[in-house]
């Protein structure tokens, strides 16, 4: 008999610790950042898709092929021609299919010429499979002309 | 209930509990024979979400499985990336910098207290709960912000390479750390007060869902499941890798076998693991990250090669055999989430359907890790 | 009999209350949503209108340009009735909900027992969606609610006819005018009449949530494990309306607690009484409905079977007994 009221008190003592955090939690700070209106910064490692980087207005990519190579998912399409007088190949196309990429970042990892660097993108959302199936980093460089 | 479940087959009604159901987190579909809301029999049907990992492994290059490793057991990606690069570092002969080693434990048990808290909370939800799953989010959050500074990613994190990581981690992150363990440990009485002593939450767990230890050996079941059935065994003290042995741990058993018993062995473990970090973050060495001249397409001497770790859900294996080339000839994946769901047939039988979704949230099932 | 103001009078009355039961089945449903968001941390809807204000609308509207889905096998006129006989007794029973000695749509002497027979309706509509939705998790939904009602329904009327014992009323008006005065002439502390009185207005309030299936006793619901229980298959405004239903009858449930217990529209200081201390002890009491759906995992059937039998029953039983010896030795 004592133990049938003991539980019921200590029941209802548990009910009211309970309740009282989830009051005292309503005069907390918020945890939401409103999102569309205030954005967070991504950190400096932050794996976005990839992106080429530029040096005298020329992209730094040697057409080695080792990102192409390194990629799982076979996802990065280039090609390279040599032009008279230069010293090496230049870059006449860089297609990304962000549509299989799977964000893993080894091709950043095998460029050797520090030729790649990621996006901080994230915000990437499309009605058409055509807008990412093929996007044109040579030309988010600024053309390869 | 169940004995005679031939002799009142007539009154028995079959429910397909999922895929696609709120209480299965996933793409899990369990078939259940059902006499009122006691549970005659319950076959679980798998491999929705199967995506042919192993295959993927055994027609690449080593190198380039390694995101694959993350989307297996999604929450918490880095272990089965521990095991993988293990696996080819021993086929390999590869030895890892000590630095690595300690930055691979720290950002593992990091991930294993990420993966318990989002399983409390979803226990919780399971159960009919929703606050404590947003608690626990606001601590995981910071789990997550903590490992995407140094991985780049919060879910797939496709941090380790052979031979190391393949960032460094700095002192924002060591501070961080160490900060983020204060303030977790300051949290476990909330957890406490509002989850583990809630009459509610205890008249659903105490005596649910009893696993025996002869079930869980019987299937294979470990983990945290295991652990809950009162057997000691815990990978990382059983058979201990990297850096483990130099640590002071304790594996939490605790013998009652019912759902109580398994939530309190994920919540001290979120304990012991912010012990592991703190004496990790302690005794951190400096030097490199990556051992020196791993080459690039990695082409393992003939072999095989099985290892073993402790994941947030049990043991994860993989078992690798190489035949020379940059391809594995074999590469096969122990789940944990496999063998732990296998026992849900057997464990279910006679149960209230209630009672049978506590004792399924209760093994901390990842569905894809299952599918592989 | 009724003089054409008196009918005037009372349609005004029934616009108005449905007005009532409508607007506050929205703002309830507003109020759940962000009183759920502060506590879990988050700050709920916040983008239609200033603060969110304007949400529930746009969740009407939502609702409402929805197509009413008829699965192939459910018993249509039945799927169809079920979501009105589960709106229709809820409206009706604020008819004779007092908000203050004048503010009332029809006085009846019978009204408290009038509110608990509509009340009864409500388990049956559910009961008839569960079965006419032809599906297996609406009918283990319907089921359970009608074992829950029942066993409910019991510990609820044995606390009112404690408390009618004391009041020797069924009218409300009469109720809350016994009980004028400031809060210690409040049934919840009139311990002289029966020191239980406290404990009953717990049974109540328990007894109130079960039977409005709200949380830790949504079992109709149950979407963890029923997806969504006996409305598994409503669509459209057929969802909508059990909406407003469970909300209307937390409101009724709500006012019902405040004029047994707590005095209607009596101030607690004994100053100026009001309509507006009913809607602030209706809304505090809402307030913490809705408080407690959000601290507390659901209980298990059989916990909550045993927590009214084995618990509310018995202490019920003991209420009812204690109160009839109190009137006896205390004249």
């Amino acid at each position: 008999m004592i133990n049938y009221f003991k539980e019921i008190i200590l029941g209802l003592r548990t009910l009211a610790i309970g309740m009282r955090i989830t009051f005292v939690r309503m005069f907390h700070h918020r945890v939401t950042l409103d999102y569309p209106h205030k954005t967070v910064t991504m950190t400096p490692r932050f794996r976005g898709h990839v992106i080429l980087k530029v040096a005298d207005a020329k992209p730094k990519c040697i057409v080695c092929m080792a990102c192409q190579r390194a990629c799982p998912s076979g996802c990065i399409k280039l090609d390279g021609e040599k032009r008279e007088g230069a010293a090496r190949k230049s870059l006449t196309s860089y297609t990304l299919n962000f549509t299989t990429c799977s964000l893993c970042g080894l091709c950043v990892e095998s460029c050797a010429f520090d030729a790649l660097e990621f996006s901080k993108k994230y915000n990437l959302t499309s009605m058409h499979k055509e807008d990412y199936q093929a996007i044109d980093l040579l030309q988010q460089a600024g053309g390869g002309k | 209930m169940s004995t005679d479940a031939q002799a009142i087959h007539h009154e028995s009604f079959i429910v397909n509990l999922g895929p696609q159901h709120p209480a299965t987190h996933g793409v899990l579909r369990i078939k259940l024979t059902m006499d009122g809301e006691y549970i005659l029999d319950a076959e679980p049907i798998i491999g929705y979400g199967h995506r042919m990992h192993e295959k993927m492994g055994e027609n690449r290059a080593y190198a380039k499985f390694l995101p694959n490793t993350g989307r297996m057991d999604y929450v918490a990606a880095l272990f089965n990336g521990h095991g993988y690069v293990c696996a080819v570092e021993r086929l390999a002969g590869l030895t890892v910098p000590e630095r690595a080693e300690y930055i691979r434990v720290i950002t593992c048990e990091l991930n294993r207290v990420a993966s318990h808290l989002l399983w409390l909370g979803a226990f919780l939800v399971d159960l009919g709960g929703f606050t404590p799953l947003l608690y626990c989010f606001d601590d995981r959050e910071k789990i997550l912000d903590l490992l995407e500074s140094v991985t780049g990613a919060r879910l797939t994190f496709c941090y380790f390479r052979f031979g190391g990581v393949c960032n460094d981690i700095d002192d924002t992150f060591v501070n961080g750390t160490r900060d983020f363990v204060k303030l977790l440990r300051s949290r476990m009485p909330l957890y406490h007060d509002f989850v583990s002593t809630n009459i509610i939450f205890r008249k659903r767990c105490e005596g649910i869902g009893l696993l025996s230890a002869d079930t869980c050996r019987r299937y294979g079941a470990t983990g945290p499941v295991l652990r809950g059935s009162g057997v000691a065994y815990d990978v990382r003290k059983q058979e201990p890798y990297s850096i483990y042995p130099k640590l002071d741990f304790k594996i939490p058993v605790y013998p009652e076998c019912d759902c109580m018993a398994r939530y309190r062995v994920r919540v001290d473990e979120i304990v012991e693991s912010l012990r592991i970090i703190e004496q990790a973050l302690d005794q951190l060495p400096a030097g490199p990250v990556m051992a020196p001249k791993v080459p690039k397409i990695l082409k393992p001497a003939k072999g095989d090669c099985y290892f073993n770790v402790e994941s947030a859900r049990g043991s994860f294996g993989i078992r690798i055999v190489s035949d020379g080339s940059e391809n594995a000839y074999r590469l096969k994946l122990r789940s944990p989430c496999f063998s732990n769901m296998s026992l849900f047939q057997e464990a279910s039988r006679g149960m209230l359907l209630a009672d049978a979704l506590a004792l399924l949230g209760s093994l901390d099932l990842v569905i894809p890790d299952m599918d592989r | 009999m009724y003089s054409l103001g008196d009918i005037v009078r009372l349609l005004l009355y029934l616009v108005g209350l449905i007005g009532f039961g409508a607007f506050n089945a929205a703002y309830l449903s507003l109020l759940e949503r962000k009183q759920s968001a502060w506590m879990q941390l988050r700050r709920g809807p916040t983008e239609v209108g200033p603060w969110g204000l304007i949400q529930p609308v746009a969740d009407g509207l939502k609702l409402l340009s929805k197509q009413i889905l008829l699965p192939r096998d459910v018993n249509v006129p039945l799927f169809l009735l079920a979501p009105i006989m589960v709106v229709v007794p809820a409206i009706v029973s604020l008819v004779t909900i007092p908000f203050s000695e004048t503010l009332v749509a029809h006085r009846y002497n019978l009204g408290l027992l009038m509110i608990f027979s509509f009340g009864a309706i409500n388990i049956f509509a559910l009961l008839i969606a569960g079965w006419a939705s032809a599906n297996k998790y609406a009918s283990i939904g319907a089921v359970r609610v009608v074992a829950q009602n029942i066993a409910y329904e019991v510990p609820m009327l044995l606390v009112v006819i404690a408390l009618v014992m004391v009041t020797s009323s069924f009218d409300l008006v009469e109720i809350v005018k016994q009980q004028g005065g400031g809060c210690w002439h409040w049934n919840l502390l009139k311990l002289g009449a029966n020191p239980m009185m406290p404990a009953s207005f717990l049974i109540f309030f328990i007894c109130m949530l079960a039977e409005t299936n709200r949380a830790p006793f949504d079992m109709v619901e149950a979407e963890s494990e029923l997806i969504a229980g006996a409305f598994t298959e409503y669509s459209g405004m057929g969802f909508g309306l059990f909406f407003i239903a469970e909300y209307v009858n937390i409101l009724i449930g709500c006012s019902l607690a405040t004029i047994l217990f707590l005095g209607g529209w009596d101030c607690p200081f004994g100053l100026f009484p009001g309509p507006h201390w009913f809607l602030i002890k209706m809304y505090a009491l809402c307030f913490t409905v809705v408080w407690v759906r959000w601290s507390f995992p659901r209980t298990q059937f059989y916990g909550l079977l045993n927590l009214s039998w084995k618990i509310l029953i018995p202490l019920a039983l003991v209420n009812l007994l204690l109160t009839a010896v109190m009137l006896k030795l205390v004249p």
